[in-house]
């Protein structure tokens, strides 16, 4: 590669500050005691301030039932299927995979990548919605700053999720 | 029947009073209205009650059901079953989109006086000829046209034609995208034409155990636009009604009514 070709590569990169920085989401799913306990649906998205979605991030649903059964229960995580489930088709490489047991767990992002190509810098909203079968449906918001900046945002849901906590490192 | 001819039948003696309109609310009530999953059917009660939406008077007559499909084709209703006090039947949602569910029937109502005493008759219009028995006077005629329907989505919602027939709602909301902390927006059409000034009755379901009815109204601007704020998520009924219209039959008056159930959720 030529000097100016390096260069010119090297000013692009420069010009993206955004590109390089992770996404995390920890979710804690609580640890219900109920005669008939199964784990949540669960959905995390992106979406703007005014509540636009912008891009799935994750959907935990039962992916491995027959004939695709699992997806009947999509609609009971009500805001995330009148946002953007709808329009979704799954199963959705690096989005959908199977319900998760209670306790802590996350997701890991990268920016420009899989759901986060094309994202620009700004201020969205990361909602995380839980729905279980016999149980309740909660919806917990966390409003970020998407850009080159670390950051720490916490937020927790009372019912059927726990503590939500979103983090950005450049 | 032409306007002519069936005014030299009635004669002079014709008068033209509105009948009164349905005592009892007719519903079809779906068991879910926002659904996902391929393998997917619903069941619809239909009855005619004055408790919303307790099946406690009569079964809907579905003698004019027609399910609408998404592409516009029609599904067939099945395993329908008259009750006592309800129909039921089940639909598979085989495609993707908005069916519109709808029982729209056509009719007319008459009241004559035969030896000094009132009679009343119910059937079509072009029947009335053969129907009403030499001697009879002050015939008062009114075609009606009722509308009773609902409206289930599978996947994404799709758009609802109107059907420019009667008394119906032309939504600006979609009708299976309602929740309570979003204002809806339906226009009303009469005949295809915005039914301006309009007053539309919102009923819950689940009255039983309220002692409130929990009924508003809402009347319609000079769009015939009409702007619900939810109070409450659930079942709702949905009805307005225009009496007194002209009529193509000369004589006659003419009433449109419309009855819709629309979930609203949390």
């Amino acid at each position: 590669m030529k000097l100016a070709q390096l260069t010119a590569a090297l000013l692009t990169l420069a010009a993206t500050p955004a590109a390089a920085q992770n996404l995390r989401v920890d979710v804690e799913i609580p640890r219900l005691s109920t005669a008939e306990y199964h784990s949540p649906y669960v959905a995390i998205w992106l979406e703007r301030p005014d509540q636009t979605a912008v891009a799935n991030l994750a959907v935990w649903y039962d992916i491995a039932a027959r004939n695709n059964e699992g997806q009947t229960w999509l609609s009971d995580m009500r805001t995330w299927w009148r946002k953007i489930g709808r329009e979704t088709t799954l199963p959705a490489d690096g989005v959908s995979g199977a319900t998760r047991a209670p306790g802590a767990t996350h997701i890991n992002l990268r920016a420009n990548q899989g759901p986060l190509r094309g994202v620009t810098p700004g201020a969205y909203n990361i909602v995380v919605e839980a729905a279980r079968e016999l149980g309740g449906r909660e919806v917990v918001r966390v409003p970020i700053q998407w850009g080159p900046q670390a950051q720490t945002a916490n937020a927790s849901g009372s019912s059927e999720l726990g503590a939500i906590s979103v983090s950005i490192n450049p | 029947m032409k306007p002519r001819l069936f005014a030299a039948l009635l004669g002079a003696a014709i008068a033209c009073t509105p009948f009164a309109a349905h005592a009892h609310r007719a519903w079809m009530v779906p068991s879910a209205t926002v659904l996902s999953g391929e393998d997917v059917w619903i069941s619809i009660d239909a009855a005619a009650s004055n408790t919303l939406f307790f099946a406690d008077h009569n079964p809907l007559r579905l003698d004019n059901l027609v399910v609408h499909a998404p592409d516009g084709a029609q599904a067939t209703p099945q395993n329908l079953l008259r009750g006592r006090y309800r129909c039921t039947f089940d639909i598979e949602l085989a495609q993707s989109g908005t069916y519109r569910i709808v029982n729209a029937t056509r009719g007319a109502n008459a009241r004559y006086m035969l030896n000094g005493e009132e009679q009343r008759w119910r059937g079509q219009l072009s029947e009335l000829q053969a129907a009403l028995p030499s001697g009879a006077t002050d015939v008062r005629v009114s075609e009606n046209f009722n509308r009773v329907e609902t409206f289930v989505t599978r996947g994404a919602p799709t758009e609802i034609q109107p059907v420019n027939e009667g008394l119906e709602l032309a939504p600006i909301t979609h009708p299976n995208d309602l929740v309570t902390e979003e204002a809806a927006r339906f226009r009303f059409l009469l005949d295809g034409q915005p039914a301006a000034n309009l007053e539309v009755t919102l009923a819950p379901g689940g009255q039983r155990y309220r002692n409130d009815t929990g009924e508003f109204t809402v009347t319609t601007d000079a769009q015939g636009i009409a702007t619900v704020n939810w109070p409450s998520a659930g079942m709702w009924w949905i009805n307005a009604s225009v009496r007194d219209l002209p009529s193509d039959t000369a004589g006659a008056t003419r009433s449109a009514n419309y009855s819709g159930v629309l979930e609203v959720l949390p």
